[in-house]
């Protein structure tokens, strides 16, 4: 009995040198690459004496004031900056979804003049660099009056100017079959009901991906932030954080606390769409 | 099939084919947003830096030509400017091939079916998801500082170092540091080229006698260069646009001695501190005939080691 019980065991293969190498550098790597995130955690509920007395140890105690204090500790408080954050992400979100679909559909599936040229212009924007349009375009939002409002960061997004996104649903309408479009054609449907009610519900896997990187890169964009928000109540998170580290002093518990706090929602994102976020890079190559 | 034409007025009766003309006329208007973007928020500050790069802008007075003073000034008058230049060229020369030999590195360990792969991958991907943030910048500040945990840890074994971020010599490199922690993007990208690499290869090399590191080097290597070509691309661009990590590590100034003042962050204080808008602009622009100049490089340069499938 004993014998024809144990008897399937022996199939795993025993443990080879090389193997077990390569589970020791990946274990390894693996802890190095996520020490400083834990350090953060744990240096967020340690007082400030705790933090430089014994930084790499585990908390003596499990205390929550850095993260009250760090809250409060700005004027207005983090509640105005997250309320910030999450109304660009939105309108961000939204304007990604509704404009760079009604491009994609275009470039991917209606013929019309200079299609190619139109085309290659858009491809070659994903290789802009941001800066050179600075200057000019801040100008021109000072002039309109949409320093300090969340305009600057919501309005580009309904002009489809983000290509990375148009790129993307391209290469996804494209796996679309047309018999469903010429079907659609002959039962009358016009262009724009096919989108609605055929392309745009069957793009859903690539809007997923575009909903979870435009918020994960608008709620993570530190430099248009930091150039269009000054007034205090129109601060978002990172900019916030940033007047914590000027205001803040020696007080790093706090500063830490409303970093860490910082980074659970990107962190929820990552938990739950981390499989969508991992074919969004590996088939397109998005910059995580 | 070839008298499809012919047959589909006949399969719609009554209703006319749609003229070519309302055809495009529906295409342009669903590319209607794209169009003002591209229009006035692309193509219009495009030319307007152009211009405003050639003269005196301060936001407030009307632009005065100043014909090529301000790329004269850069190149030969400017020292933080020359800094800048060499503070970035270095982060790029350093932390784009780093950051890929470990991404190249764990995605090959990844890819022999080891055991909890999802973890190991979410693991190592998750700081490239969190890495470009205010709040990363600000735990780098503290790990690397003069009391920070790392220099704890060498105090441990005896070694007493200086603080990392205020000293000119090592400053950038706690920067590049912080970069190549990121790799997990590209290691995903490496990984998913990995698995298009045919079994069958390997097994022939193993039949020929080949260790694992010829493997590696002959079978794998050859196989992925359209990949690694397309990260080091990626890299490349994005490191040279690099702002975060040096403007909260050194509080904006791009300090100690200028040592971390990126590209971008002398841009920054140009125009936006300074308010030399005219000065900045130009900056721009040879900041996008940097980038260009660099992606063509590698364009070109591909022609000689990246081995796409389809040319055999």
């Amino acid at each position: 009995m004993t014998m024809t019980a144990l008897a399937p065991a022996p199939r795993r293969k025993p443990l080879s040198l090389s193997r077990a190498i390569t589970y020791a550098i990946l274990i390894g790597g693996a802890v190095l690459m996520i020490y400083p995130l834990l350090w953060m955690l744990m240096s967020s509920i340690k007082s400030d004496q705790e933090i430089f007395s014994n930084p790499a140890a585990l908390p003596t105690h499990f205390d929550l004031g850095n993260y009250f204090s760090g809250w409060f500790a700005t004027n207005p408080s983090f509640t105005q900056y997250y309320i910030n954050s999450f109304m660009i992400c939105l309108g961000a979100v939204i304007g990604n979804v509704l404009a760079c679909s009604l491009t994609a559909y275009a470039f991917a599936r209606l013929e019309f003049p200079f299609k190619r040229t139109l085309f290659t212009i858009m491809l070659l924007t994903l290789m802009l660099p941001s800066h050179v349009l600075l200057i000019p375009q801040y100008v021109m939002f000072a002039r309109m009056g949409w320093v300090n409002t969340y305009l600057p960061l919501i309005v580009p997004k309904f002009l489809a100017t983000d290509a990375f996104f148009i790129f993307l649903m391209v290469q996804f309408i494209r796996r679309i079959p047309r018999e469903l479009d010429e079907a659609a054609t002959i039962d009358g449907c016009s262009t724009f009901r096919i989108f609605t009610s055929i392309i745009f519900p069957l793009m859903q896997p690539a809007l997923i991906t575009t909903i979870i990187f435009t918020f994960i890169w608008t709620y993570n964009d530190f430099f248009s932030q930091l150039i269009y928000l000054t007034s205090p109540g129109s601060l978002t998170v990172p900019v916030g954080l940033r007047t914590l580290v000027d205001s803040s002093g020696g007080a790093y518990g706090q500063l830490l606390a409303m970093s860490a706090l910082s980074l659970i929602p990107t962190f929820i994102m990552f938990l739950i769409f981390q499989r969508r976020l991992v074919e969004g890079i590996a088939t397109s190559g998005l910059k995580g | 099939m070839t008298d499809h034409g012919a047959v589909a007025p006949l399969a719609v009766p009554g209703k006319a084919p749609r003229s070519r003309h309302r055809q495009n006329l529906e295409a342009y208007l669903f590319l209607l947003p794209w169009f003002g973007g591209i229009i006035a928020l692309t193509a219009g500050p495009l030319i307007a830096s152009l211009y405003l790069s050639f003269t005196d802008f301060d936001m407030l007075r009307t632009p005065n030509w100043v014909g090529l003073t301000n790329f004269v000034d850069m190149f030969s008058f400017d020292p933080r400017y020359r800094k800048a230049l060499q503070v970035t060229f270095i982060y790029v020369l350093f932390g784009v091939p780093l950051n890929l030999i470990f991404a190249l590195a764990i995605a090959v360990l990844l890819n022999q079916k080891v055991r909890g792969l999802g973890l190991f991958r979410g693991i190592y991907y998750l700081p490239s998801l969190l890495g470009g943030s205010v709040a990363v910048a600000v735990m780098w500040r503290q790990i690397f500082g003069g009391e920070g945990v790392v220099n704890q840890g060498l105090s441990l074994i005896g070694v007493n170092a200086p603080n990392w971020i205020s000293t000119p010599q090592y400053a950038l490199y706690t920067l590049i540091l912080l970069h190549v922690w990121q790799f997990g993007s590209a290691m995903i990208i490496f990984l998913a080229g990995l698995q298009q690499v045919p079994k069958e290869l390997y097994e022939a090399a193993e039949i020929d006698g080949a260790s694992r590191w010829q493997k590696f080097v002959n079978v794998t290597v050859p196989m992925i260069t359209p990949v690694i070509f397309f990260n080091l691309v990626l890299g490349v661009i994005n490191s040279f646009q690099a702002f975060t990590s040096a403007y909260i590590v050194s509080g904006g100034s791009g300090g100690p001695a200028d040592s971390t003042l990126f590209y971008t962050l002398y841009l920054y204080q140009e125009g936006f501190t300074s308010f030399r808008m005219g000065y900045a602009s130009a900056m721009g622009w040879v900041l996008l005939l940097i980038i260009a100049s660099f992606t063509a490089l590698n364009f070109w340069a591909s022609r000689r080691w990246v081995h796409y499938g389809d040319e055999k």
